[in-house]
């Protein structure tokens, strides 16, 4: 006891067990998440095949070809169809079912069961389902159709319903996220403030428009940043949803991280795919920015 | 009175009737692709093109035919291998490191927080390929370990567990102190129990997470044996063609037993989701 405390107050004893215990875990996020953010950066300046000992260095070289590459470009755009066709989507959908949920009385805790039960089941599993319901000619969906009376559609083989038929399962996979998030937000609005509109005569309209969104408004945020971010990174269901997972027909449906992961996994060019890391980076940087300014100004009512 | 609650309750039945219409279709669209997932898997090959939405002739040999085909058990075992190490690991390192920086004053404390939470930033495609690097030196392709050891501690479960840990009353922790409770004792005895709901959320988050890891796990293993399951699925179904008999076993396969443990922690999973506002 003596000798382990000879010359260490108390103050001081405390603050190396707290240095003792930080040692793993700085440990961890110094050599396997800060060092690699660095060196993804250095990478991106080199010619850097990993099979060939020699990489000659690049300067911006490979993110001039990246901006010269058509496919890079079209990537670029897939991704930013698939947030803006998703995340809106979500949002709508998943209100709207939320506020449902909020006005049962019975079932409630089962439908929310039910509507989360995609979103914690495998992805690749949840693509392949979806791949098969979308099947031209045998699909159930090309089935159901032909019942209505309604042409055949190619779905994901159609360069131009492709990427549309994917947000569908993107939309339907993460709703009950959505949802659930949306009703903690209902159910954290005091239901005085809707009394006290509904005996000044407000609708359910008026009480929705004037109460509801603008109190929904952190949720909504939060739920648009959270969305835009996963949607910038959408990969796994682009992979497993298109032929030979090369995020076709024809680049239609190819998003950025397959772009990335294609590069430098498949024609092992990682250079040229830590650049195109690197744009990612940025994009997720500059869109969260954005819209954490964007959003914040609004809630200031 | 009276006549003016039922002339209110009327129409609100009307409108719960519709609401619960709109309910019970939402949770149609939600259900029938495991239904037609699992009714797939079950026909006879010859069946699958037949349209009929349920087979005729419900077969098991579907499940017997993938099972001969590629090693699926051995994938099942090697994601609860992961999933399990993984989350043991974070729900000791997470929650340590958000004690210390909840309960304990010493110099670098702000700057050592806010590193942490800076890391969160950078996608983890950015760093897939300086691990790719590393892992290719050291040998850690085809390892259990090299599937693991970018999430063994996570910066948003550090981040948490601090924010449930500042919760802890540090007189109790005093108190102990003063009846010789060890440093790490005060962690492992006072503190840990008391953040139980958190850790629960997290631990669930964390393996459900492994559990349906894609990106990282399909670049670092090559080798048949050491895959995991979403990633063997990946594979076989896309040399499967179009036998989707078999592409819908092996799926099966690889959601069934998740949703039964969805169905027994539903209320916690869905509880820590509200609470946490995380992402599986």
């Amino acid at each position: 006891m003596a000798l382990r405390s000879r010359g260490l107050t108390l103050g001081q004893r405390r603050a190396m067990w707290a240095y003792i215990f930080l040692l793993v875990p700085l440990t961890f996020f110094i050599t396997i998440r800060f060092a690699p953010t660095l060196f993804a950066m250095s990478v991106s300046l080199f010619r850097w095949d990993i099979l060939s000992p020699n990489k000659p260095w690049l300067g911006l070289k490979n993110y001039e070809a990246l901006f010269a590459d058509p496919v890079f470009w079209k990537s670029l755009s897939n991704t930013l169809m698939y947030v803006a066709l998703s995340v809106p989507a979500q949002l709508v959908i998943g209100l709207f079912f939320a506020l449902l949920l909020q006005a049962a009385a019975h079932w409630r805790g089962f439908f929310r069961a039910l509507y989360f039960v995609p979103f914690v089941t495998s992805t690749v599993a949840i693509s392949w389902v979806w791949r098969w319901i979308y099947q031209p000619a045998f699909g159930p969906l090309n089935k159901l159709l032909a019942l209505l009376g309604l042409p055949e559609q190619r779905f994901l083989a159609s360069p131009d319903q492709a990427l549309a038929s994917i947000v569908v399962t993107l939309v339907w996979q993460g709703l009950g996220f959505y949802v659930i998030i949306f009703l903690a937000g209902l159910e954290a609005i005091p239901a005085d403030f809707y009394e006290a509109a509904k005996i000044d005569g407000a609708r359910t309209w008026d009480l929705f428009r004037h109460i509801t969104l603008p109190l929904l408004n952190p949720t909504i945020v939060f739920l648009t940043v959270i969305g835009t971010i996963n949607g910038i990174q959408v990969f796994t269901q682009v992979l497993n949803m298109s032929f030979q997972g090369m995020g076709g027909p024809l680049d239609s449906t190819k998003s950025l991280v397959l772009f990335i992961y294609q590069e430098g996994f498949k024609s092992f060019k990682m250079g040229y795919a830590a650049a195109g890391t690197v744009i990612l980076f940025a994009l997720i940087l500059v869109i969260t920015i954005i819209q954490l300014r964007v959003t914040t100004r609004r809630v200031e009512y | 009175m009276p006549s003016q609650t039922f002339a209110r309750r009327a129409p609100l039945r009307l409108s719960s009737v519709l609401i619960y219409l709109m309910l019970i279709a939402g949770g149609l669209v939600m259900v029938i692709p495991f239904v037609w997932m699992i009714a797939t898997s079950l026909k006879p090959a010859k069946e699958v093109f037949l349209g009929y939405f349920f087979p005729l002739a419900p077969t098991l040999e579907n499940y017997a035919l993938v099972l001969n085909k590629v090693p699926f058990a051995r994938w099942y075992l090697n994601s609860l291998v992961v999933a399990t190490c993984t989350t043991l690991s974070v729900a000791f390192f997470d929650s340590l490191t958000g004690f210390v920086l909840a309960k304990y004053e010493f110099p670098g404390k702000n700057v050592i927080f806010v590193f942490i939470l800076s890391t969160l930033m950078v996608p983890t495609e950015m760093l897939v390929i300086p691990w790719f690097i590393l892992s290719n030196n050291l040998n850690w392709v085809d390892s259990y370990w090299g599937i693991m050891f970018p999430g063994v501690i996570t910066a948003f479960g550090t981040f948490l567990m601090k924010q449930f840990m500042e919760g802890v009353p540090s007189e109790l922790l005093d108190a102990a102190r003063m009846d010789g409770v060890s440093e790490f004792g005060l962690f492992w005895r006072i503190a840990l129990p008391l953040v139980k709901p958190a850790l629960a959320a997290l631990c669930i988050f964390t393996f459900l997470g492994n559990w349906n890891a894609f990106l990282w796990p399909v670049i670092i293993t090559e080798k048949m044996d050491m895959r995991t399951v979403p990633v063997g699925l990946s594979f076989f179904s896309g040399e499967a063609g179009s036998s989707w008999e078999l592409i819908m076993a092996g799926a099966s396969m690889a959601t069934v037993p998740v949703l039964i443990v969805f169905l027994f922690f539903q209320r916690q999973i869905i509880k820590g989701i509200a609470l946490t506002g995380l992402k599986g």
